[in-house]
């Protein structure tokens, strides 16, 4: 490593939801600083839904973030209904589980496709594929295309679902909807494996870093956890109900960043689909499993950059399950079922796996049903101390291969955890001195 | 034209799910990505610029810093595009401005550490209160046909126009039933078309994510509540989720 001073900025790091900073200082070939900092504007939305409607909540926080709007309406809803002891019939249940997976498919598509793929074969952005690698950008398109359309006829529009409400569904699919979106979903099978197959050939690319942490996902006794679970880690035997969830987030404000931070048995965790995968990947179905060997996913796996190729291995499984869903819908008619919703006081946390990773809302409710306190855990935010800890181990492992590759890799870590910033609370300014 | 439009990307306090309306285009995308260049945009590009022929600007300005960074991309670009409620009106962000300060709102999110200097905020603005808007593109989200229509007519230099009706004639086009007669608020009419009415369409009230048309029709509006038995206030609420001013 050479010994001189190198002042290196570099602003805003691209290709990430939210706006993140890098701060790295090198002096004379020694480390001084190394900072992930989180300089999002604060939205407050604990404040914003005081006072409102039980009814309005789930509509204000689903615009937490736009790519995963359905994940929050449903810890919303979940923590609404926790709160007031309001049981939803299965159908709503399967219906909210397959637009759960709809919004996987879609995050996952758009992450691993049009974010990171750039990186593993070094250029700016997916524009310059469209002209060298259009059949995989179409093939891409198709599927990302797919996903968005099982969110709009299921939850009514692509982004901020309509018809997902506290107890119930607002309108249903009807038979010929659900029994073109299977037909479409099959078909995409065979799409799935194609790029499973481009993902492979550029795998090779896909950084060698090891650090082992602490896993944090949601578990369910009946299948890989999304939408149901209780919450579990590598470093515990015994899951830990949703209702404790501030046990195992136990958050903490830092002075580097806007976002809360988490941890629990260890100095950091990972939320995620790696996360999930680590914890859960017996409960994968036969061909998701087996896309996740071809890609080299070991179980568990310790790579942080693995967590793209499990978010490959997710995609799969997510239209495996929306077809078996489907299924389900269609042997049964298809009406209207709505809970019985009684406002009252009352407190309730709900959480649900979404695209990174798990995610927690708790409400507390007065008798008429108005929100008099919130809390909503966002699974970004409890990535970033594991990431502030990754570049400390691969600040001086990869320093030797020079500024320029040390900062590709450190923007390509950041990446990989597939943060949604502005759910935590936007730009990722890079700014190292040597 | 002889060099393509130069045209920018930028989002301040907002849940980027409008700019992700722009990527769920899908195909049509890559062909509007072919008639301009695409200069910044950092959610999916790296790259910056100087100078933008259009500027698109997502989100609401809610500190200090955003207002120095929103006139600094004003006086760079010939032309400013507000897409989303949040650019438009301040969105649900406005929620925030219901506190009496902003000091509570602080605390109620951060506790003791509210003081913290990176925490500060001020009352959610819309850009157009900050800087000339040339245009606004409402919504929340927008309605993605409708941003590649507004696109279209910026380029070939026409001035885009706004439905000036409300969401009750989409809702009538779509044939629904009307939802007071199922005992739900409605803004419909009041709140701007152009959405397909497609939140009643899906058995759930209209919240006027887009705001209201130039002029509501106020008395009508009393009317309808009167025979339903609701009361303003009720409306009130409703037409602060999404930053409206109430006008009724």
């Amino acid at each position: 490593m050479s010994k001189e001073n190198i002042k290196i900025e570099v602003d805003h790091i691209t290709r990430v939801e939210g706006h993140g900073n890098i701060e790295v200082n090198i002096t004379n070939g020694t480390i001084e600083k190394i900072q992930w900092q989180v300089p999002e504007a604060p939205r407050f939305f604990e404040a914003m839904v005081v006072g409102r409607d039980y009814s309005d909540v789930a509509t204000i926080t689903s615009r937490i973030c736009g790519i995963c709007s359905i994940g929050h309406t449903f810890a919303s809803l979940k923590a609404t209904e926790a709160a007031m002891g309001i049981e939803i019939s299965d159908a709503t249940r399967k219906l909210r589980e397959l637009l759960l997976h709809g919004e996987t498919l879609q995050s996952h598509i758009l992450h691993v496709c049009y974010l990171v793929v750039p990186d593993l074969l070094k250029v700016n952005s997916v524009f310059p594929l469209i002209e060298t690698h259009k059949d995989v950008v179409l093939l891409v398109t198709k599927l990302h295309r797919l996903a968005n359309e099982l969110c709009d006829t299921i939850g009514g529009r692509t982004t901020h679902p309509i018809r997902a409400r506290v107890g119930k569904f607002s309108k249903m699919p009807d038979k010929k909807e659900l029994e073109n979106l299977k037909a479409r979903l099959v078909a995409s099978v065979d799409d799935l494996k194609k790029l499973a197959d481009v993902v492979k050939s550029l795998a090779g690319n896909i950084p060698a870093f090891e650090r082992d942490t602490e896993y944090l996902a949601l578990t369910y006794d009946k299948e890989y956890a999304f939408y149901d679970g209780d919450c579990i880690t590598n470093d515990i035997k015994k899951v830990i109900s949703v209702a404790d969830y501030r046990r195992v987030v136990n958050e903490f404000i830092v002075p580097q960043s806007t976002a809360k931070y988490g941890k629990f048995n260890r100095e950091s965790f990972m939320v995620g689909a790696l996360a999930r995968f680590n914890n859960n990947y017996k409960q994968l179905t036969p061909l998701s499993a087996s896309v996740g060997e071809m890609l080299g996913l070991s179980k568990p796996n310790t790579n942080p950059f693995m967590n793209n190729i499990a978010q490959v291995v997710e995609s799969v499984f997510a239209v495996e399950k929306s077809i078996e869903l489907i299924d389900w819908l269609l042997a049964d008619e298809l009406k209207l079922e709505t809970a019985p919703v009684k406002p009252k006081a009352g407190k309730g946390a709900g959480a649900v796996e979404v695209p990174r990773g798990v995610l927690f809302h708790e409400y507390e409710y007065d008798d008429k049903g108005k929100c008099i306190k919130a809390n909503c855990v966002i699974p970004t935010n409890l990535n970033h101390n594991n990431i502030q800890l990754d570049m400390e181990k691969l600040v001086p492992e990869m320093m030797g291969l020079g500024e320029k590759e040390l900062q590709f890799h450190l923007e390509m870590l950041v990446r990989a955890y597939d943060p949604c910033i502005s759910c935590s609370t936007h730009y990722l300014d890079v700014s190292f001195t040597k | 034209m002889s060099a393509k439009p130069k045209v920018a990307f930028f989002d301040f306090a907002c849940c980027e799910g409008c700019q992700l309306q722009i990527a769920n285009l899908e195909e049509s995308v890559v062909g509007l990505a072919q008639l301009v260049d695409v200069v910044e945009f950092r959610e999916v590009l790296t790259g910056k610029a100087q100078e933008y022929d259009i500027a698109f600007i997502e989100g609401s300005i809610t500190r200090k810093a955003d207002e120095a960074r929103i006139k600094d991309i004003r006086s760079r670009a010939k032309m400013l595009v507000a897409f989303g409620q949040c650019a438009v009106s301040g969105g649900v962000n406005r929620l925030k401005n219901n506190w009496a300060n902003m000091d509570e709102v602080k605390q109620e999110v951060y506790g003791d550490s509210y003081n913290m200097p990176h925490l500060d905020t001020y009352p959610t603005k819309g850009v157009g209160e900050v800087v000339k808007v040339d245009f606004n593109i409402p919504g929340c989200p927008i309605n993605r046909d409708e941003f590649l229509r507004v696109v279209k007519e910026l380029l070939i230099g026409r001035v885009p126009r706004l439905p000036n009706y409300p969401v009750c004639v989409d809702c009538k086009m779509q044939e629904n039933a009307c939802l007071f007669d199922f005992s739900i608020t409605c803004l419909g009419p009041l709140a701007r078309a152009g959405c397909g009415a497609i939140c009643p369409s899906n058995g759930v009230a209209c919240d006027a994510c887009r705001g209201t048309v130039d002029n509501p029709n106020k008395n009508a509006m009393h009317e309808i509540l009167t025979k339903y038995n609701y009361t303003v206030d009720e409306i009130k609420e409703q037409m602060n989720i999404f930053g409206v001013e109430p006008e009724v």
